[in-house]
Order: structure tokens, then C-alpha cells, then sequence
């Protein structure tokens, strides 16, 4: 298997689903810049890492652009304003994960006028070292666009050591997403300065955008972007089998290059750094346009949706504003999930805002959704393991889980399954097979915390044990000393004379 | 606007237990039509029999352990289970066969080891087994095929013999039944005759016996479908048809007057109606892919062997029964390298 655009071999990855796409549903049309709300929810910890201190006051105006948090390293992502206004305040706003959580959001209170603060480029970022890029990126609060939000100079930052290859991840391989079709459509530019600045960052030598086969007017609009941008011919564009679940990061790299990332370890390991292609045209417009994130696209799509689209939508806008610009929802919309059908987050509510990993907006109908049926025992017939991309047996690690043999689960990798679904969607007996799963980690981290809990425990039980024994010994080490002198009075009166002597020897 | 939760994937589900179970059950329909052609109205009381039983006893048993009896008897297992013990039967076998083996298929083998899904023996196997051992005359008065029959009972006559015990007037056993083919290659070879000898009885067709030859083409063409369809992997039948072929080919080269030839084996007795359908039952195979490899050749090895050495001229219940015990074991020494581990 090679592709004529870039004469790469692929590898494959074993298991993942053939999957109906539905793309052409929000692709009909060129993305829609969204309506900016009156009110915006900026969630204060929208990425993985920790949250960064507030720089604004209540009642303070702000403009789009400007810094709301501060970062004091790189695994803190700084939050921007989305667009001018006043701080109206820090409130607690529904978020989407957990179900039912709530998250510390800065509500904005939008004043129309859109105004901006100053852009900030780095110049001449094409002779920068890497610090300054990475420093820019992080100051620009770029975090990945592909839904995970893990922040990107912490991924980029870092003594790797021959890292040599940068894959952009343009593989969207869940049925319904296509922001990032569009955005690679729209903006190839972006899209292939990005990557070169990226990949300046890392020093990498090498970058592979990812595109899924049947994404055509794509490959067309790179390729010609990459012919009069990427002057140092670094960027290759290669064409992969749309199979879900290529887009997981490690199947890409698997597919790409034939090596599997360590379970113990990161792509990095390998010479290689994953980021999304949205990512790195939002690097572009924070390192060369001096543009902080504060929009990304999102696709509001499903058979729930009246008029399905890709929007261009400011962080914090909430979702129930993109929908009913998008027509609104049809009456049978009962499922409202964040992501793609396969590995999406059902919501319980429109008004989550959007953040920097909102990629899909997807509505659903009561007869197009799993509905949770009654499930049947397992009856072993393993198509889950045929279809599991991580090389796992999930048929035998949900019956350890549900067994609450969390030990078994773990010697059956549990750790290394990815959660992308494909079992669960082949099951006969409709369990639901990636809650289990879940389920099952969360047992196991619970157990191993409570085990290392233990284990401290113990060993303060232990060490103050030995301090009691050793003081213990000591007293009757004094005490047998007593003892044996009392024992032998004869010795204690000769002291006691020599001692009465020796009182009288000093008063003469 | 308020939404359900639910946990990923949100798309309906591929496909169904019952749905599978359906699926099997048509891949059958043209072996059942053949076997119809070849031997009479026999099978189709037989499978009416058994599956009859099946249900029944499934039903009972879901009552008792407090199961919802309409969700489990709409999984069509049980029906699977009656038919593939149907499957087996002499054609004008005793009515209560069937039900002294689905009660240790259903009660024993199946709900007694927790219902669907937990039974250790393949259900309808463990059935055969229990009636061949305590009945064996009963179990081999087996018909002789349209081509070779005097004349094959009605339905009216089959009912009445499954029935009622009751041969149509002017009719012996011996006048209608015959040796199946493996029932005749075994007391042949006992007798010192050579394979191309005993090949001559016209029990033999082209290249297996006669009638079963087509009935287990049938078979093997319904498994296809079923490979097709992603019912059943490819790895047990391959496994099971590859192993006797080549464990009974350089046998037959060597010794072509006592060892029958690949397709003799194949092509009698239960060898293919196994492959694509008996030792391929999720539930008491093997849970990893190579282990479904190991499984499929333990079963033609077994097979063989009983066939040779055993005391039954068909051994393919009793090596899916021993390969059933040793699944478990074999899943544990074949399991798939997880990614990003070494092996």
C-alpha cells in the first residue's frame, strides 16, 4: 500500500470499523461566522493541566485577545477574552465533563463592539529558536484542537532527542465531524505555515499531514498550499484508509510508520509529535499573526439538526446559541453529544460552552441512538477482539471487570485500551462496553491509591513501631544495668565509699 | 434544552444475539432441504421435535431461575441448539430422543453452567452425547438414501415411526436402514477389507457418501455465508477442514487400503456441519483468535483419532466436547500481544 502524493508506506493498524460517513451534511456550505453572544462562559481550566490565576477583576473591561489567567508553566493554559466586554464575574457553569459537573467559568458580558488588543507576532519567526516559539504558543494559549486539550508547549517543550518527525493529524475518522475538513479546505495556508512553525519548534526534519482518503478537495487545496509555502520541501500530505479509529493518535503512528508508541511511553519516544492539524493553524495565527486563541471551528451537525454546518465560533459561546443558528433542533433531537458518535460525550444540557476541544456538536434522534437496551450475558463471540485496535480481549476484560477482578483486568492491559467504541458497536449482546471499562480503571486507580495508602501507613506503622522497640530496649537496658547493681551491693557500697572519699579528699 | 445521558458510542447497534442466531439458522436451510431430498420427512420432525423440546425446557428453566423468559427464548439459542441436534439424529429416531437430549442440552449443559452465554459444553453436543452413549442401536438405524431406498417413508409413515414406534406394514428395519458410510469404511476395515473395496458399497458417492456428500457441501456453503456475514471467523472452520486434510492426507498415500482419502473424511459424518457450525459456538470456543486456531485443529485431530482408534464411527461430538474443556486453557497461552507491549 503506498499513495501516489507521497510515496509513503503505510502500515495499517490491525481491528477498527469501516464507517458510513456523514460529513457531506455540515460540508455543503463554507463555515458560518457564529453570532457573538451577549453572554460568554470562558471556562478558567478548559485544558488538562491546572488552572491558571485570574488577571482580571470583576467589572473590568476587557478586549479580545487579552490574557484572563496567567501561565506559570507550560501545563498551564492561559485563557483569553473572546471577544471585548466586561468581566462580569467568575460563576460556576455547567461543563461537560464529568456528566453533570460544573466547572469555574469567567462570564462575559460581550459590548459589541468587538474590539481587539494589539496583535502580538513574533517576527521573523523563521530564524527563532525554539524557546521563543514554544514561549509565544504557550502565551498565545494554545492547547490541542483535536478534543484532548493537552497544551501544546508542554508537548513540544522538552529534550527529546532526535525527534524527527511532526504528523499532522488531519484524519478525522468519526462519521460526523468535519471542522477540521473544512478548516484544511479553507485555510491550507494556515494549515502548512503552522506545521512549519511547529515543526521549527521541535526541529523536526520531517512533517506528515494525515488526510483521510476520500477527503479529495482537501489533498488539492494542501498540496498547492504546500507548493508555494513550504519552499524547504519538509511537508509531505499522505492519503489514509478512513478507518475509525486511524485519527487516535496511535494508530496513526502505527499506520504511518509501522511502530507502536511504548505503553509505558509517549510518541515522543519515537522520534515523533502528534499534534492536530487545527493546532497548527492556530500556532500560525499566534506565532505569525500574534493572534491568541479565542474561535476555532466546530461542527453543528446530525439528523437532530435542522441545517447542519461548520461554524467559526468565539471559546465560551454556549452551545445552545450555535444551534439555533444552525436552524435549531428537529423535534425528535434527544441526544445531544459532544465529539463524534463513536467515542462523544452525551450532554446533559445545550448551555456548556464551547472550549478550545470542542470539535462536534452533534444532535442525535430517539430511532439513531444506542438506546440502552436490555442486555444479554456475553456470549464470547469475539468480534470485539477482532475489531479492537489495541490488541486487547475485550470480551474477557469486561467479564474480569464485572467480576470486580480488577487484577485480572489489569494483566489484561486494561490500561492500553483506548475507549474508541469499536467494541461496543460490534456487540451482540449490547453491552456497554466502554463504561465497563471505564468503570473498571477507575476501580483500579481507586484499589492502587488505596494500596500505596496502605503501604505509607504501614510503613509509618512499622517505623514507629521499631522507634518503641528500640526506646523500649533502651529502658530495660538501663533497667538491667540498675539491676545488676543492686544485685551486687558490695560493689554499690564500695562505690558509695569511694565516692564519700573522694567528697573528703576535695574538702582537705 | 434538556438531553439524555448515555456513555459512547451513541450510533445503534450493528447487530443483535438474535440477529446472529437467525443467521445461522438460515445457513442451515439448504443442508436441512438437502437432507430432506436425500432422506425423507425424517429431519423435519425431528428438528420440529427438538427445537419443540428446546423451547420448553429453555422456558422452564428461565422460570425457575427467575429469568425474563420472553427476552432469552427471543435470542433463538435454544431453537440453534434443537436444530444442530436435529441435525444428528437418525431420521426416523425415537421421539423421546429428542427430549432426553435437550434435557441435558438445555436443563444440564446449559442453565445448570448459569444460561446463555456461561456454559462450558457446547449444549447441543453435550445432547448428542448423552443419547449416543445411552442409546446407541437407536441412534444408528440410520435410512438409506433416496437413490439406494426401496422407497422412503411418508409423512405419514415417518410420523407414525417417530411417533409411535411403528414401521409401515410390510417394512423391516433392516429393509430400510443402512450403514452410514463411516458405519461401513469402520466394519469394513475391521473386516480386513481394503478402502477401495469397501468403497464399492453404494453407500459411497463421488468422493464421500452418498447424499452426505451434498448435505455437507451444503453445510460448508451455508458457513461460508456465515463467514461472509461476519457471524462466525474464519479460524475454526479453516483450522478444522486444513488439520484433517493434512494429517489425512500422507496417511492415504501411505496407506490408501486403510485410510480413507481427505475428501472421505471430510465429506461423511458430521466433519463439515462441526466445522462451520458446531465448534465455531462462541460461547464454549475460544475467546482469542489463535486459540481459535488451536481450537479448530484439536477438533479434526480428535476427530481422526476417534474415528480410527475410538469406539464410535464418529468422534466429532466428543472432540468438540474435549476441546471445550480445553478452551479455557488454550485462551490463556494465546493471547494477542496488546499494543505498545513486547511480547
Amino acid at each position: 500500500m503506498s499513495t501516489s502524493t507521497s510515496g509513503l508506506r503505510l502500515h495499517g493498524f490491525p481491528g477498527g470499523l469501516k464507517m458510513r460517513h456523514h460529513k457531506q451534511v455540515s460540508c455543503r456550505q463554507p463555515p458560518a461566522v457564529a453570532e457573538i453572544p451577549k453572554r460568554l462562559y470562558i471556562p478558567i481550566g478548559q485544558h488538562q493541566g491546572e488552572v491558571g490565576t485570574l488577571r482580571v477583576e470583576p467589572g473590568e473591561r476587557v478586549l479580545r485577545g487579552q490574557a484572563l489567567t496567567a501561565s506559570e508553566d507550560d501545563f498551564v493554559v492561559p485563557a483569553h477574552a473572546s471577544t471585548s466586554g466586561k468581566v462580569a464575574g467568575v460563576v460556576e457553569w455547567p461543563a461537560s465533563w464529568p456528566p453533570g459537573s460544573s466547572r469555574r467559568c469567567i462570564e462575559l458580558i460581550s459590548d459589541g463592539c468587538d474590539e481587539s488588543i494589539e496583535p502580538q507576532p513574533l517576527p521573523d519567526w523563521q530564524s527563532r529558536d525554539s524557546e521563543a516559539i514554544i514561549n509565544h504558543l504557550r502565551a498565545g494559549g494554545l492547547a490541542g484542537l483535536g478534543g484532548a486539550m493537552f497544551p501544546t508547549a508542554a508537548k513540544l517543550r522538552g529534550d527529546w532527542g532526535g525527534l524527527d518527525t511532526l504528523i499532522l493529524n488531519g484524519a478525522e475518522c468519526e462519521p460526523w465531524i468535519s471542522c477540521d475538513e473544512m478548516l484544511m479546505r479553507i485555510r491550507p495556508e494556515a494549515i502548512i505555515n503552522g506545521a512549519r512553525i511547529l515543526a521549527r519548534a521541535v526541529s523536526a526534519g520531517r512533517v506528515l499531514i494525515a488526510i483521510e482518503d476520500p477527503m479529495d478537495e482537501v489533498g488539492a487545496a494542501l498540496e498547492s498550499a504546500r507548493r508555494q509555502m513550504d519552499s524547504a520541501n519538509i511537508v509531505r500530505i499522505v492519503r489514509i484508509p478512513a478507518i475509525y479509529p486511524e485519527g487516535g493518535e496511535r494508530q496513526l503512528i502505527q499506520t504511518l510508520t509501522g511502530l507502536e508508541v511504548p505503553h509505558d511511553g509517549l510518541p515522543q519516544d519515537l522520534g515523533l509529535v502528534c499534534h492536530n492539524v487545527a493546532t497548527a493553524a492556530a500556532a500560525f495565527d499566534a506565532v505569525a499573526r500574534g493572534w491568541p486563541l479565542t474561535e476555532r471551528l466546530v461542527t453543528v451537525t446530525g439528523p437532530g439538526i435542522l441545517e447542519p454546518r461548520n461554524f467559526s465560533a468565539r471559546i465560551g459561546t454556549r452551545i445552545a446559541e450555535l444551534v439555533s443558528q444552525a436552524g435549531g433542533y428537529t423535534d425528535q433531537a434527544t441526544r445531544l453529544v459532544l465529539g463524534g458518535p463513536m467515542s462523544g460525550i452525551a450532554l446533559p444540557s445545550d448551555d456548556i460552552p464551547i472550549t478550545k476541544g470542542s470539535n462536534c456538536i452533534l444532535a442525535l434522534e430517539a430511532d439513531q441512538v444506542s438506546r440502552p437496551h436490555p442486555t444479554l450475558p456475553c456470549i464470547n463471540c469475539t468480534e470485539c477482539v477482532r475489531v479492537c485496535p489495541a490488541g486487547l480481549l475485550p470480551q474477557l476484560l469486561f467479564k474480569a471487570v464485572a467480576a470486580d477482578h480488577e487484577d485480572e483486568a489489569a494483566e489484561l492491559n486494561l490500561f492500553d485500551c483506548i475507549e474508541c467504541g469499536c467494541c461496543a458497536q460490534v456487540c451482540p449482546s449490547h453491552i456497554p462496553l466502554v463504561d465497563w471499562y471505564r468503570h473498571g480503571k477507575d476501580r483500579l486507580r481507586l484499589k492502587r491509591l488505596d494500596q500505596r495508602r496502605a503501604a505509607l501507613a504501614k510503613r509509618r506503622f512499622e517505623a514507629r513501631q521499631s522507634r518503641l522497640e528500640k526506646a523500649e530496649a533502651e529502658r530495660q537496658a538501663r533497667r538491667e544495668r540498675r539491676r545488676q547493681k543492686l544485685a551486687a551491693p558490695d560493689q554499690a557500697k564500695s562505690e558509695i565509699q569511694a565516692a564519700i572519699e573522694r567528697a573528703r579528699g576535695k574538702k582537705d | 434544552m434538556k438531553f439524555e445521558l448515555a456513555g459512547a458510542p451513541h450510533l445503534p447497534p450493528a447487530q443483535s444475539v438474535a440477529g446472529m442466531m437467525r443467521q445461522v439458522l438460515y445457513a442451515l436451510v439448504p443442508a436441512i432441504a438437502a437432507h430432506w431430498w436425500y432422506f425423507g420427512w425424517g429431519i423435519v420432525f425431528q428438528i420440529v421435535l427438538a427445537v419443540g423440546f428446546a423451547l420448553l425446557f429453555e422456558a422452564i428453566m428461565l422460570r425457575l431461575r427467575q429469568q425474563p423468559v420472553k427476552m432469552f427464548l427471543g435470542d433463538f439459542s435454544a431453537v440453534v441448539t434443537g436444530v444442530l441436534f436435529a441435525l444428528c439424529m437418525p431420521p426416523l429416531a425415537p421421539w423421546w430422543i429428542a427430549a432426553i437430549g435437550m434435557l441435558f442440552a438445555i436443563v444440564i449443559a446449559k442453565h445448570l453452567y448459569g444460561g446463555l452465554g456461561f456454559n462450558l459444553f457446547n449444549p447441543a453436543m453435550v445432547g448428542f452425547a448423552a443419547v449416543i452413549i445411552a442409546f446407541p442401536i437407536d441412534l444408528s438405524n440410520w435410512l438409506a438414501p433416496r437413490p439406494l431406498s426401496p422407497g422412503l417413508p411418508g409423512l405419514a409413515e415417518t410420523a407414525r415411526a417417530i411417533l409411535a414406534g411403528q414401521l409401515p406394514p410390510g417394512l423391516s428395519w433392516d429393509a430400510i436402514s443402512q450403514a452410514t458410510p463411516l458405519d461401513a469404511l469402520r466394519t469394513g476395515v475391521q473386516d480386513n477389507l481394503t478402502v477401495t473395496e469397501i468403497r464399492r458399497d453404494p453407500v459411497f458417492g463421488n468422493f464421500g457418501g452418498l447424499g452426505w456428500e451434498w448435505i455437507a457441501s451444503w453445510y460448508a456453503i451455508g458457513g461460508l455465508w456465515l463467514i461472509y456475514k461476519r457471524v462466525i471467523s474464519w479460524h475454526v472452520p479453516v483450522a478444522t477442514l486444513v488439520t484433517v486434510i493434512v494429517l489425512s492426507t500422507p496417511l492415504w498415500l501411505l496407506g490408501p487400503d486403510t485410510n480413507p482419502s481427505p475428501p472421505q473424511h471430510i465429506f461423511s459424518g458430521a466433519l463439515v456441519l462441526a466445522a462451520f457450525f458446531i465448534a465455531t459456538d462462541p460461547v464454549s470456543g475460544c475467546s482469542t483468535l489463535r486459540g481459535k486456531l488451536i481450537f479448530g485443529a484439536g477438533v479434526a485431530v480428535l476427530t481422526l483419532a476417534i474415528r480410527r482408534f475410538g469406539g464410535y464411527p464418529d468422534g466429532v461430538a466428543f472432540a468438540i466436547l474435549l476441546m471445550n474443556m480445553a478452551a479455557p486453557l488454550i485462551d490463556r497461552y494465546t493471547r494477542p500481544r496488546t499494543y505498545g507491549h513486547r511480547r
